[in-house]
């Protein structure tokens, strides 16, 4: 358990600089999801932490330590890897048992400590197995256990859930939630996926280009976007953005609005702020997605409504309406105004 | 006709089936009829092979002809030069796959100055066989005093190029993470080159060893070279000095009986490690 403090980081490839200087405060026992596209510095961010990569510039203490030029082995962190990178000649057991045994741990430690992780992780039938005797679930769990069973200050983990089919996908982060809970320890959690940010964060921190945007509470970055980058990232259907000059009594010094799909009706035509066309609609059952081509020009709108609400036809015309409360303003630089 | 067995092979039914076999039959037999001649002339006296029709099955003088080898030779004992070419061939195999191993490590995970340079430098010296290097190379030997010395016989030939580049081709197929992994879990990098990577290697080791111990058993020219002193004659350049110079006659029972003996070794690894050697050579365990 312990905490964890980034100081302005920034890090370069030769002359590419990938980070710009983030920083991020981690409380004790705090579950952070670092989220953003591919090619944000999520993972390199990760692997800074690890120790897996050097800073190029800036601090990392975590429990009160700066640990930049420490190895990764002596930060007592514990990383689980998108591929698991599970030994492939050792059984699961010896797989779990190897941290402890370079730490020279006594033998009857390893054992009760792999026999507790198992047990946890539902294992225990496997133990003797090898990697890649079982299915890509278990091997999720068997890095989950080799990361629990090294007791640790710090969990990361590296996209874990991306090698996993939709169903388990949601079962193991339901798992990852409820074990960081239960043993409390820090954890730092990279991912692409929103879904998985906004369900296992505590506080998630959107990275864009390099740059930590926003960091804050996952429902507060849903609803107070502070760039136009995180209003569009975060959310499904994306947040629908139009020119600050086509809607009436738009704030001063806005140049775009973003409305989310959910906040929007659909009028009959000549009704509402702004018009346009049905273009094709996708019954979801408990929600049907209504894309709309808008009279103003090229912008095209996403409305979320009930599934049980009348579908409109394609190629009708209508109308769009939505609460002055529900429209965020971003500047000509992207952020809110 | 054909149905796809469990090892995905496919198998032929039918008239083809044994026209296979009957083709594969004649191949062994031609191939092995000069072994069984071999065998045959090391079971008979002197005179039976001389005088025609040469004999097609063995004779009786088994235990005579190998024991008189074993013990005496011609120049000498054959179980010495045995002991010879074994110890030469275990030098080079392991000396060579140890030397790969740790440079194609130090290639693979250590950034290090003129990392390309080294490589490169190790690959270029495929392009040198022994034949090649061969008269420098006795002369640094001879200015070590290694001439007629089981050193001698090893370590010119212990540095490997195509056993580092078969080593470093297979770590670059092991995934960075597994490294990482270890790293996270404590391991220092001998540690993981011992616990991870050397186990992961095993089958690779093992197709190895065998190639490399036919090719150090199958040393001919340079033992010839540096090789005055008939104790220490390995056993494949040994025969060759059985046979006769000048008038005198060639013993052949006796030499048959040292060709039949220098066979065996190398056929007990290749058999005792088939099946590693072909998984070596097939997949890569990962």
């Amino acid at each position: 358990m312990a905490t964890i403090k980034l100081d302005n980081i920034k890090k370069s490839f030769g002359k590419t600089d990938v980070i710009h200087g983030v920083d991020i405060d981690i409380a004790d026992g705090e579950f952070i999801v670092i989220v953003g596209p591919s090619g944000c510095g999520k993972s390199t961010l990760l692997r800074m932490v690890a120790g897996l990569e050097t800073v190029t510039s800036g601090e990392i203490t975590i429990d009160g330590a700066q640990v930049n030029g420490v190895e990764p082995m002596d930060r007592d962190i514990a990383m689980v890897f998108q591929n698991y990178a599970l030994y492939p000649h050792m059984s699961v057991e010896e797989n779990m048992a190897y941290g402890l045994k370079i730490a020279k741990t006594p033998k009857a430690e390893i054992t009760e400590r792999v026999a507790e992780a198992a047990r946890m992780l539902q294992l225990e039938p496997y133990l003797k197995r090898k990697p890649r005797e079982l299915s890509g679930g278990q091997r999720q769990r068997v890095a989950m256990g080799r990361a629990i069973v090294r007791k640790p200050k710090v969990f990361l983990f590296d996209e874990p859930l991306s090698n996993l089919d939709a169903k388990l996908r949601v079962q193991m982060r339901l798992e990852i939630k409820e074990l960081q809970s239960r043993l409390g320890i820090t954890a730092l959690y990279v991912t692409h996926d929103q879904v998985e940010a906004m369900t296992l964060a505590d506080r998630m921190v959107v990275m864009n280009g390099g740059v930590a945007d926003q960091i804050g509470a996952p429902l507060e970055v849903y609803s107070n976007p502070q760039t136009e980058f995180v209003a569009g990232f975060i959310g499904s259907p994306a947040t629908n953005f139009i020119d600050a000059a086509l809607v009436p009594d738009a704030p001063k010094g806005a140049s775009k609005i973003g409305i989310r799909p959910e906040h929007i009706t659909l009028l009959p035509s000549g009704q509402g702020k702004l018009s346009g066309n049905v273009v094709f609609t996708e019954a979801l059952g408990a929600e049907t997605l209504v894309h709309l081509r808008m009279n103003s020009g090229t912008e095209t709108f996403t409305v979320r409504q009930d599934g049980a609400m009348d579908l409109p036809v394609a190629g009708d015309p209508v109308g769009v309406d939505w609460g002055a409360d529900d429209e965020m303003a971003f500047n000509d630089k992207g952020r809110r105004v | 006709m054909a149905r796809v067995t469990q090892d995905g092979m496919v198998e032929k039914r039918g008239v083809g089936h044994y026209f296979t076999h009957v083709g594969l039959i004649i191949g062994v037999l031609v191939i092995f009829f000069p072994i069984w001649l071999a065998f045959v002339a090391s079971t008979v006296t002197q005179s039976d092979i001389i005088s025609p029709p040469m004999p097609l099955w063995p004779g009786d003088q088994f235990l005579t002809n190998y024991s008189k080898a074993l013990t005496s030779g011609i120049n000498a004992p054959v179980a010495s030069m045995l002991m010879n070419s074994f110890v030469m061939a275990m030098g080079i195999a392991l000396g060579k796959i140890l030397i790969s191993l740790l440079s194609a490590f130090a290639i693979v995970y250590f950034k290090f100055p003129g990392r390309r340079l080294f490589f490169w430098l190790i690959f270029l010296t495929l392009m040198l066989p022994v034949e090649v290097r061969i008269v420098p190379t006795y002369e640094v030997v001879a200015g070590f005093g290694m001439l007629n010395s089981y050193s001698g016989l090893i370590f010119p030939l212990i540095a490997s190029a195509t056993a580092t580049f078969l080593f470093r081709q297979f770590f670059m197929t092991v995934p960075d993470e597994l490294a990482e992994a270890a790293r996270v879990d404590g391991a220092r990098p001998m540690r993981f080159f011992w616990d991870i990577l050397l186990p992961m290697s095993r089958t690779n080791i093992a197709a190895l060893f065998v190639i490399l111990f036919i090719y150090g058993w199958n040393q001919y020219l340079w033992p010839l070279l540096i090789t005055t002193d008939p104790s220490m004659n390995t056993i494949v350049m040994g025969i060759k000095q059985m046979f006769p110079s000048g008038d005198d006659y060639a013993d052949w029972p006796v030499i048959m009986a040292t060709s039949i003996l220098a066979m065996l070794p190398p056929v007990i690894v290749v058999v005792s490690m088939q099946r590693l050697f072909i998984r070596g050579l097939v997949d890569s365990e990962k």
